[in-house]
């Protein structure tokens, strides 16, 4: 043997959010975790309990995961009230044992929102999401009918600041962190990505009414709290919100002026 | 003649798709609404493929296990994707392209397949780019190309490093489109279970609720399989968590063909897992290997760490075996080498399973800055799982699974040897022969979705005009369903001593010892006799708690796992059969004097397609001849 990569061994107590169904009532469990390795991910240590909990019969603890690498967006829980945890920019995925200390309680809920429902222990429904990208989330271009990409100049900058935005892995930490459980920073970061891009433009308006009349369907309101960007894995930018902002009140005017010139 | 038929069309290589598009049948635009086709998977080949179809008119229904279609896999690839557009002149070309994927498939896929998959490519990046996917451009505002996998040009279009998320968003978004209007009926949360047929053609499928239990049926006049490949048959690989061969096994064993299973690819670079209980491994870019310095201890009980083992005890095994290409060997060269050195007991890290990759050298050369900016998000990301920096101690990789050429077979229609069950992207076994170029993944995807299913699907519907789906009603569809349910409880009901985990951890074992990256006639044999005898313990002593009434993921983990148990064996038996090494597939016995993949053109140049003859029969190997007209077989050499 040679090299580095030796464990420091941690003994927890977790207190999890229990609830068997989408209209059980709910309760925390607690639970004495021994001999976590301070390598593995805050899921490993989960997949150990769930191990555990099989061994002596007990119902494993239900969590959303998939990529494991932080970038589908299927994970996410809230740790000690923060949603995926203390570290910065970072998945419940990627976050590893190092960041707790030995003897810690370790309390872990489901995001906490009203337009995220729980379905079971700590998986919600976050299709409220998927809803305000079907109502103008997209460029209309039927496959076969784009021209040649070059034909299509964008400035870099807006590419940059587009791909920024883009980078949003829809988790839903923003709507869990935030006290409204507002979703302005989702919402405006799929704004940001195609209101910035000439590609975008033709549906400019339109877009940007629906999706967000589409989002207050669901989610409350923001008042610039600012926790929504502190809890993004991929730090999203509160600047999104701003533009969104504008666009919105531009589009209540531009999109009857549209209007009005089809119909004079 | 052979039981497969390719359908290739005849006439010139840059001839065939089109001669085949205005050959295959047309269902009129009117028409179109009433043919329903069911598309399982939502990663890029079945969004984007579900999308497209909708766009012309047909009723979707597409299936996801994911709570949205976004979470597919395909979304962490990270590198590009390939298209000969030639933007930066330096003489690509659709045939480059073409023959860079068949020599780069080590001469097992079908020319013109792939001769296909090179000319829809530039279609996609314009699409693409039309639906917003934010590309690299440069200061001009066109787009930019890269280098990579050591292509001799610039092809790749990227991302930053998040190229399969702006990929699979833009199809994302392409789908939600259609469902906002109706015309997609999407499913998440929704596993299929069972393929069904009546008269011997795919009628529709059976699936499970994943948060009611509900099982139900759901007809169609074409069924499309877009779930991915079946890397977790390691239990440890690259791929996401739930990746899972089931829909396309049921397909398997209700008469699809499965095409060369014993192609699995192997990364080079990924971390090595810290533990037991590892879920998975990280990928992290190859580029790290253009300036990191690949060694382990020249002594096998050297325990000191890196920084204190002096240059001379330092074995810098691939410069010293290969001075040509040093570190920069192919994949494969640099994983089986790799296992060489480690199985040797010069392993590093505090479980022995790692080497260094070490970047002193580059830092000292070149400062710490230019490498900061080369791989400052790797080295961060590398960082993050660790705990170590390596900025100042050398990292540790191991190889790692993470694609599998192999799938259904599939015809240049890319229909199953079922009629109206069709599989495209990794799921079917088309375009990468025995090995994937960097950058192709992507592409096939997203051709076989965008460009020629939605064309060639309307040659099984057009006979068919006028006729309804098989009613939900019919005895095929209820004896499934029955079918489905007796089983669900059958696994409920085992009540053993150990996790479903546990069971798939012990056959990965068995899987990456014998049927790895490196394979023998022996070890090939042991598997074919350790796998269903572990099989059968798991039959009997796993542990599934709870029950099928609500979210169940040990339930779901399960039949996955049953089936990987049964792919495992077949992939042992294919890579027994395949007298020869070539791609991912390396047979100790077949290797040149310098150690490299010597292929048997003569006697291997074709597809093997497996028959499944029932439970516990050794299936029927089928073949399909390859030809090559327009590339010239070689042996590569990297010495």
């Amino acid at each position: 043997m040679s090299g580095s990569g030796n464990t420091n061994v941690l003994n927890l107590t977790l207190k999890v959010w229990r609830q068997e169904g989408p209209n059980a009532t709910g309760s925390f469990d607690s639970i004495p975790v021994e001999g976590i390795a301070d390598d593995m991910s805050f899921l490993e240590m989960l997949d150990i309990v769930n191990e555990q909990i099989i061994e002596q019969g007990g119902i494993p603890i239900e969590f959303d995961h998939d990529c494991r690498e932080g970038i589908c967006g299927a994970c996410g829980v809230m740790i000690n009230g923060n949603a995926h945890g203390p570290k910065k920019g970072t998945t419940t995925c990627q976050l590893h044992m190092r960041n707790f200390e030995d003897g810690d309680e370790i309390v872990v809920e489901p995001w906490r929102a009203s337009g995220f429902p729980i379905m079971r222990d700590l998986v919600v429904d976050r299709s409220p999401f998927d809803h305000i990208v079907e109502s103008g989330g997209y460029i209309s271009v039927n496959t076969g009918a784009a021209p040649d990409a070059n034909l299509i100049p964008v400035p870099k900058d807006a590419s940059d600041m587009a791909m920024d935005a883009a980078a949003c892995i829809g988790c839903g930490a923003c709507v869990a962190a935030c006290p409204n459980s507002a979703a302005q920073l989702f919402t405006s970061a799929k704004l940001s990505h195609m209101n910035l891009l000439p590609q975008g433009q033709a549906e400019r308006w339109k877009r940007t009414e629906q999706m967000v009349e589409t989002m207050e369907q669901f989610f409350g309101a923001c008042t610039n709290h600012g926790e929504c960007t502190e809890a993004c894995p991929k730090e999203i930018s509160l600047d999104n919100i701003a533009f969104m902002n504008r666009d919105y009140l531009k589009s209540k005017v531009k999109n009857r002026k549209l209007t009005g010139q089809v119909f004079p | 003649m052979s039981l497969l038929n390719s359908k290739v069309p005849s006439g010139p290589l840059a001839e065939k798709w089109d001669n085949h598009k205005f050959s295959v049948k047309l269902v009129n635009p009117s028409n179109k609404r009433k043919f329903e086709v069911i598309v399982v998977g939502t990663g890029l080949a079945g969004a984007s493929a579900a999308a497209s179809l909708s766009e012309l008119g047909y009723k979707v229904k597409v299936f996801t296990y994911s709570d949205s279609p976004r979470r597919a896999h395909s979304i962490a690839a990270q590198g590009g994707i390939n298209a000969a557009k030639n933007y930066p002149n330096d003489g690509d070309s659709i045939f480059r392209l073409f023959y860079d994927t068949v020599k780069g498939g080590d001469y097992r896929s079908r020319e013109a397949n792939v001769y296909r998959l090179a000319q829809v490519a530039n279609d996609i990046i314009d699409q693409c780019t039309a639906q917003g996917v934010p590309f690299a451009r440069e200061y001009g505002g066109l787009l930019d190309n890269r280098s990579f996998g050591g292509a001799q040009v610039s092809r790749t279009f990227y991302a930053r490093g998040q190229t399969g998320q702006q990929l699979l968003i833009g199809a994302y978004q392409a789908l939600a489109r259609q469902i906002a209007e109706g015309n997609v009926e999407l499913h998440t949360r929704t596993e299929m279970l069972e393929l069904v047929k009546k008269d011997g053609e795919a009628c529709g499928i059976v699936t499970r609720d994943l948060i009611t239990g509900e099982i139900k049926s759901h007809s169609a006049h074409a069924v499309v399989l877009a779930t991915g490949g079946y890397g977790n048959v390691f239990y440890l690989s690259t791929n996401a968590m739930a990746c899972n061969t089931t829909a396309v096994w049921r397909a398997h064993r209700k008469g699809a063909f499965f095409a060369n299973p014993c192609y699995t690819q192997i990364h080079p670079t990924c971390i090595p897992s810290s533990d037991e209980f590892q879920s998975k491994l990280t990928l992290m870019s190859e580029s790290l290997r253009n300036d990191g310095r690949i060694w382990v201890p020249r002594s096998d009980d050297d325990k000191r760490p890196a920084g204190q083992i002096p240059e001379g005890e330092r074995y810098y095994y691939l410069e010293e075996k290969y001075p040509a290409f040093g570190n920069l060997v192919p994949r494969d060269v640099a994983s089986r080498n790799a296992k060489t050195v480690v199985d040797a007991g010069h392993g590093v890290g505090h479980l022995e399973n790692g080497v260094y990759l070490d970047f002193s050298d580059a830092i000292q050369r070149d400062g710490l800055e230019t490498i900061k900016a080369k791989y400052g998000n790797l080295f961060d990301m590398y960082e993050n799982i660790t705990g170590e920096d390596p900025y100042s101690v050398p990292m540790r990789i191991y190889p790692a699974t993470h694609y599998t050429m192999g799938g259904l077979w599939v015809d240049y229609n890319l229909m199953t040897t079922i009629p109206g069950c069709y599989s495209i992207g990794e799921a079917n076994f088309s375009d990468h022969g025995a090995n994937r170029l960097g950058a192709s993944a992507l592409m096939q995807g997203l051709a076989d979705g965008y460009f020629v299913l939605p064309y060639t699907i309307g040659d099984h519907l057009a006979p068919k005009l006028g006729d309804d789906p098989v009613p939900t009603s019919d005895p095929v569809f209820t004896d499934a369903v029955q079918g489905v349910s007796d089983a669900t409880d059958r696994w409920l009901g085992v009540n053993g001593s150990r996790s479903v985990d546990w069971f798939h951890r012990e056959l990965g074992k068995i899987v990456w010892d014998n049927i790895g990256m490196e394979r023998n006639k022996a070890d090939l044999e042991t598997a074919i006799s350790d796998i269903p005898a572990l099989k059968t313990e798991f039959e009997n002593d796993v542990r599934v708690p709870g029950s099928g009434a609500n979210l169940n993921s040990s339930l779901e983990k399960v039949g996955r796992v049953a089936d990987f148990f049964e792919l495992a064996e077949l992939m042992a038996r294919d890579a027994l059969e395949r007298e020869e090494s070539c791609g991912g597939h390396f047979r100790a016995e077949h290797q040149t004097e310098e150690g490299e993949a010597k292929r048997d053109d003569e006697n291997m140049a074709h597809v093997a397609a497996w028959e499944w003859n029932g439970e516990g029969e050794v299936q029927t190997r089928h073949v399909e001849e390859l030809v090559f007209e327009n590339v010239e077989l070689t042996q590569r050499s990297y010495k």
